[in-house]
Parts: C-alpha cells; sequence; structure tokens
C-alpha cells in the first residue's frame, strides 16, 4: 500500500439485528480513499450512506472486515482509544448542525480543543483563526439561534476544522439549506479541500452538490454501482 | 472554557426549571436543618444530663411529694455521692402567662449535684447567706432585665404563702451561665427553707430528689437499693437516671423523634423524585448533544462526571441556600425562645449531615441520567431523531 491512502476499507461487512431480523447493509466492500480526495458518495435512501460514513468515523464499527487509516486499524480500537482518534484525526459535519443551543459560537468552535493539551491562550487563536475562515469572526458571541441555518453550518464547519484534522466527514451538510446557501457552504468546503488539503468525505442526495466534489460514488444495496465519474 | 463552564452552562440553561428544582431542594433543607435543631434542643436536656445523674421520684407518679426523711435516708446508701431535693414551685412573674420554671432547693448540695450551673464565687456565697436570695439563668435575666440585687415578686399558680398570697419577695443572687451553650438557663433556684417556712401547704415534704453517683457503673445498683428501700415504706420510690426521666418527660409531647423522622423523611423523598425525574427529563432532552459531544471524542466516562457534577452543584446550590436560611431562621429565633426552648443552635453535626444529604441527593439524582449518558450510543442516538 502506499502512503497515498487514508482509508482502506477491506471486506466490509455490516449488518444490524433488529428483534430477530437480520438486516445485511454491507457484504464485502473493499474502498480506498485518498488523501486529499473531495468524495461525494450518493444513492438512495437507506442505501447505507450514512452507516458508511459512521464506520469512517468510528463511531461504529463494521460486524467484520478490516478498516484501515493512514495504515493502522482503527474497527479494533476500544471505546476511548477511538474517542481519542476521532477528536485527533476528524471533523464531523452534520445535515442539523448539531451545535450546542446555550454555547455562543466561539465556544461551540472552541469544544474540540478541550479534548487536546492547548494553552488558553492558543485556543483562542484557533477559534479565532477558524471563525475567520468560514466568514464568521463578527458573530463569535451570537448564539446557536442568533444565526441563519447557513451561518450555524459555517459555525459547525469552523467546529469541524479548527483542530486541524486531516478528514471531513459531512453527512448530508447542505440538506437543510436553500441552494443559495448550499452553494457557499459546498464553495467553502472546496477551499479547505483544495488550499488547505482536507480529505473530505460528504453524503449527499443533491447532485448539483455532488459536483464539487472531485468524484462521486453510487451506492445502492451496498454497493457502488458506478464508479468515478469524474476520472 | 472548560468543563466547568459547559457543566455550568447545561444547568443554567433553563433558568426558571432551574429555580423551581433549587427552590424545592432548599426548602428540603430549610426542613432539616431547622427541624433538626428544634429536636436537638429538646433533646439537650437529654444529651446534656450527666451520666452519674439519678432522680428519685414517687412511685405513684412524679408530682407526687416523698417525707424529708428521704434525704438523709439515701445520702447514706454506698454509692451515692451527693443528693438535693428539690421542689417545683409552678412560679411566674406578675402574670400567670410569664411562666418561669422555678424550684426549691438546698442550696449547696444543689451546686454540687449540677456541676454545669457556673457562677462566681462571690455570687454563689452571698445566695448561700441570704435566705431570700434566688440564683436566676442568664436567659430569664436577659428576658427581663434582672440583675443582682433586684428584689423580684415571685408568684406561685400551686402554692400560697402565710400572708395570704400568691407571691414571695425574692432578691437575685447570682445570674448563672450554663458550662455548654446548649445548657438551658431558662429556670430559678431558691432556698429551700424560706419556701417551707413561708407556704400554707405544710409538712417536711420535697418533691423530688436528684442525686449523683460515684460512677456512672454504679446507677443500677444504686437505683435499685434505692427503690428497694422503700419498698414498704408509706411512699415508694422510682429512680432512674436523670437522662432517662428527661426523656420521659419529653416523649410525653409525643414521639418526638419519629415524628421528625417523619418529616424529614417525607421531605426528602418528595423531592428525591422531583429532582431525579427533573435531571432525567433535563438529560434525555440532551440526547443529541451529548452524541455529538461523543462523536467530537468526548469520552463516555467524562460525559458521565459533567452529568453527576451538574447534579452535585444543583443539590448543593439548593441545600446550601436551605442550610444557610435554617441558619438564619435559627439565629433569628434563638432570642425569642432563649425562655422556652434553650439550647437552639444549629450545631456543626446538623450541618455536617446536611452537606452529607447534599451529596448523597446529587448522587443518587444524578446516577441514573449520567449512566444513560454514558450508554448512549452514537449512532442509535442519531437515528432515533
Ligand atoms: N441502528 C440501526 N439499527 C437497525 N437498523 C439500522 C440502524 N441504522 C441504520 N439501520 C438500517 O440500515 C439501513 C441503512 O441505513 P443508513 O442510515 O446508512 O442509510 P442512508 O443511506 O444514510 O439513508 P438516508 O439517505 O435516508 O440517510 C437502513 O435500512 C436502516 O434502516
Ligand atoms: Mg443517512
Amino acid at each position: 500500500m502506499t502512503d497515498n491512502i487514508l482509508f482502506d476499507l477491506k471486506g466490509v461487512h455490516k449488518s444490524f439485528t433488529r428483534g430477530k431480523e437480520t438486516i445485511k447493509i454491507f457484504d464485502g466492500l473493499d474502498m480506498q480513499i485518498k488523501k486529499g480526495d473531495f468524495l461525494a458518495i450518493m444513492g438512495p435512501s437507506g442505501s447505507g450512506k450514512t452507516t458508511l460514513l459512521n464506520m469512517l468515523g468510528g463511531v461504529d464499527q463494521p460486524t467484520s472486515g478490516e478498516v484501515l487509516f493512514d495504515g493502522s486499524r482503527v474497527d479494533t480500537l476500544s471505546e476511548g482509544q477511538l474517542s481519542k482518534w476521532r477528536a485527533n484525526n476528524i471533523g464531523f459535519i452534520f445535515q442539523f448542525y448539531n451545535l450546542m443551543p446555550m454555547l455562543s459560537a466561539a465556544r461551540n468552535v472552541e469544544l474540540p480543543l478541550l479534548l487536546t493539551n492547548l494553552s488558553k491562550k492558543d485556543r483562542k487563536n484557533s477559534v479565532e483563526t477558524a471563525l475567520k475562515l468560514v466568514e464568521l469572526a463578527d458573530r463569535a458571541s451570537h448564539l446557536p439561534k442568533e444565526m441563519s441555518g447557513g451561518q450555524q453550518q459555517r459555525v459547525a464547519i469552523a467546529r469541524a476544522i479548527v483542530s486541524d484534522p486531516k478528514l471531513l466527514l459531512c453527512d448530508e451538510p447542505t440538506g437543510d439549506l436553500d441552494r443559495h446557501t448550499a452553494d457557499e457552504i459546498l464553495e467553502m468546503l472546496q477551499l479547505l479541500n483544495e488550499k488547505f488539503g482536507k480529505t473530505i468525505v460528504m453524503v449527499t442526495h443533491d447532485p448539483s452538490a455532488a459536483k464539487y466534489a472531485k468524484r462521486t460514488l453510487h451506492l445502492d444495496k451496498g454497493e457502488f454501482v458506478e464508479k468515478d465519474l469524474a476520472a | 472554557m472548560s468543563d466547568i463552564y459547559l457543566i455550568f452552562k447545561n444547568l443554567t440553561r433553563k433558568p426558571l426549571r432551574l429555580f423551581l428544582t433549587c427552590f424545592a431542594i432548599m426548602v428540603a433543607f430549610l426542613i432539616f436543618g431547622v427541624v433538626t435543631t428544634l429536636k436537638d434542643a429538646l433533646n439537650s436536656g437529654i444529651e446534656l444530663s450527666a451520666d452519674n445523674r439519678l432522680v428519685v421520684v414517687n412511685s405513684i407518679n412524679f408530682t407526687q411529694p416523698l417525707p424529708y426523711a428521704y434525704v438523709n435516708k439515701v445520702k447514706a446508701i454506698e454509692g451515692v455521692k451527693d443528693v438535693v431535693h428539690m421542689n417545683w414551685f409552678g412560679g411566674y412573674y406578675q402574670e400567670p402567662a410569664n411562666q418561669l420554671v422555678t424550684m426549691a432547693v438546698d442550696p449547696e448540695n444543689y451546686l454540687k449535684v449540677y456541676e454545669e450551673v457556673v457562677l462566681s464565687d462571690a455570687e454563689r456565697d452571698s445566695w448561700f447567706r441570704n435566705q431570700r436570695g434566688m440564683l436566676i439563668g442568664r436567659a430569664i435575666a436577659d428576658a427581663y432585665g434582672w440583675k443582682v440585687g433586684d428584689i423580684i415578686p415571685m408568684s406561685s399558680n400551686i402554692f400560697s404563702n402565710r400572708e395570704g398570697g400568691h407571691t414571695w419577695e425574692m432578691e437575685v443572687s447570682g445570674i448563672f451561665d450554663g458550662r455548654d451553650e446548649q445548657f438551658g438557663t431558662n429556670f430559678a433556684v431558691f432556698h429551700y427553707k424560706y419556701f417551707m417556712e413561708t407556704q400554707t401547704f405544710g409538712g417536711d415534704w420535697v418533691g423530688w430528689l436528684t442525686l449523683t453517683t460515684d460512677d456512672p457503673a454504679l446507677n443500677e445498683q444504686v437505683a435499685k437499693t434505692i427503690d428497694e428501700e422503700f419498698a414498704n415504706s408509706e411512699a415508694q420510690t422510682d429512680t432512674s437516671t436523670e437522662k432517662a426521666f428527661n426523656k420521659a418527660f419529653i416523649e410525653q409531647i409525643g414521639n418526638i423523634g419519629l415524628m421528625i423522622f417523619g418529616i424529614v423523611f417525607t421531605a426528602f423523598f418528595t423531592i428525591l423524585l422531583v429532582v431525579g425525574n427533573t435531571m432525567i427529563l433535563a438529560v434525555r432532552e440532551r440526547t443529541g448533544e451529548i452524541a455529538t459531544l461523543k462523536t467530537l471524542g468526548f469520552t463516555a466516562k467524562r460525559i458521565f462526571t459533567m452529568i453527576l457534577a451538574e447534579s452535585m452543584l444543583l443539590a448543593f446550590i439548593g441545600g446550601l441556600a436551605g442550610l444557610g436560611l435554617a441558619y438564619m431562621i435559627v439565629e433569628g429565633a434563638k432570642a425569642f425562645l432563649a425562655q422556652f426552648l434553650p439550647g437552639l443552635v444549629l450545631s456543626d453535626t446538623v450541618a455536617l449531615q446536611a452537606v452529607g444529604f447534599m451529596a448523597l441527593l446529587g448522587l443518587v439524582t444524578g446516577l441514573v441520567p449520567a449512566i444513560n449518558a454514558y450508554k448512549l450510543n452514537i449512532v442509535t442516538a442519531f437515528s432515533r431523531r
């Protein structure tokens, strides 16, 4: 394997048991994600997009198979190790922003830094930089409820990048936004990918959102049906 | 920003709810502080009674007199150190409503038996010399503004004197304090001789005897010997420790211990349910946020601790406010009640107990939501919405 591969999924099986029923989502999925990639994942509802993202982010484990990140297994880590690994390597962006309602924008952005050893001053600087990058420096003290959806999502992006992770995982980041705002967010992600070298995996239902990505994979019934449209 | 800031923000996110919950906790600890202090004050007579003090009363009941001759007979019994005889005077000042616990005693033996009554040597000697002298407690002196040397008309609601009235002139010879703060100084004592020579009831009798033994270990033996000695006499006796005697006396009011336990237990149990339920709901509302924190990399352990800390903080804010209020009420009532209910102090023990209960309340109410948060699975938490 070259050093160029960020994620390597080998023979990943995933099934859920609901009562007596077992639902198979993935039945031997192989996948590689290169460093610096901006990958869009599309597919019908229930095809397993979120489940895949959860496994990449280490919040869910495959039933069997291997998930390698930068050459080392993550599917075998304990809950504590995974928490630390996530804090160090991954930024999450959710459809509904998931900001803490009682915290200001700046405090929301600061949250992931509580998991680092940074000094108060360094944390402050990082928060300022991240907020500047999403063009919300003047909203630092605002509460989420005082901001529009697009602004909230930008705060969420700032939160995702503040600890400088290698990878951003986005589950329908524009699913709750209008066209224009969505484009702003997507441009921001593109910028993070192109200028700051962040690897991005984005799940979306929206074909025009997928256009911002470098390549798009279509997931159906747990398999990629068409590969690499961009290539 | 730190975890403490997060805990604080979580706690204060719904100010009205915070206020109501704190208020409920406050009331519980207010009740606890005041009621337990009241109980302690009522019991202080029991707690402070010397271990080696026995009370000899007429076995019919303690209001029946005993023959004067018993004093020397009891004094002669082995193991008995000092004996004082006492008579209930039924005293009041000017109006029957101004009741004053007053007893006619044999002065020298009284001070031997009641070592916790302290006063200056000069006042003591002057009392011994003055047949009309009486000793009053500090609480009475403060309440009525009486000073040494004042002549006080003391009335009795039981006895009349040879001059045809119910009032005796007495001179304040001394003002005594208690050796401990909780010792009640709301009573007065005066000369038995003066009482006997002036009252019209006649006879050579005393109300009851209080004695000290050489050693508390002898109490049982001495009590038995006394009661056996008078088993075949005109007046049979019932001898018990002063502790038991006072306890029996207080229990005439009702089983205070049980009543208090009932009140406090009910208050606490109700608050426990209310606060516990509130905490569970408050944390359940935050399911999505907790899942987000976990996704960001906050460990389950850390979130568990934060929630437990939050419920602890809640319990302590409300609890300390309640305890503080209880303290202020007790301090405020102290001066008022000094005469009727001496020894009214919110003790360190009560305060410590309250703090213990706060910790327990915080723990019990926080544990369930903390465990729920600990176990919360990110995937199911997000797919639930
Ligand atoms: N925790 C779970 N327990 C049981 N079944 C689950 C669980 N999570 C997902 N599933 C099932 O797995 C399948 C894939 O779900 P997933 O959320 O990955 O789909 P998706 O592609 O993200 O769909 P959508 O576009 O609607 O978000 C669905 O059939 C879903 O019902
Ligand atoms: Mg999904």
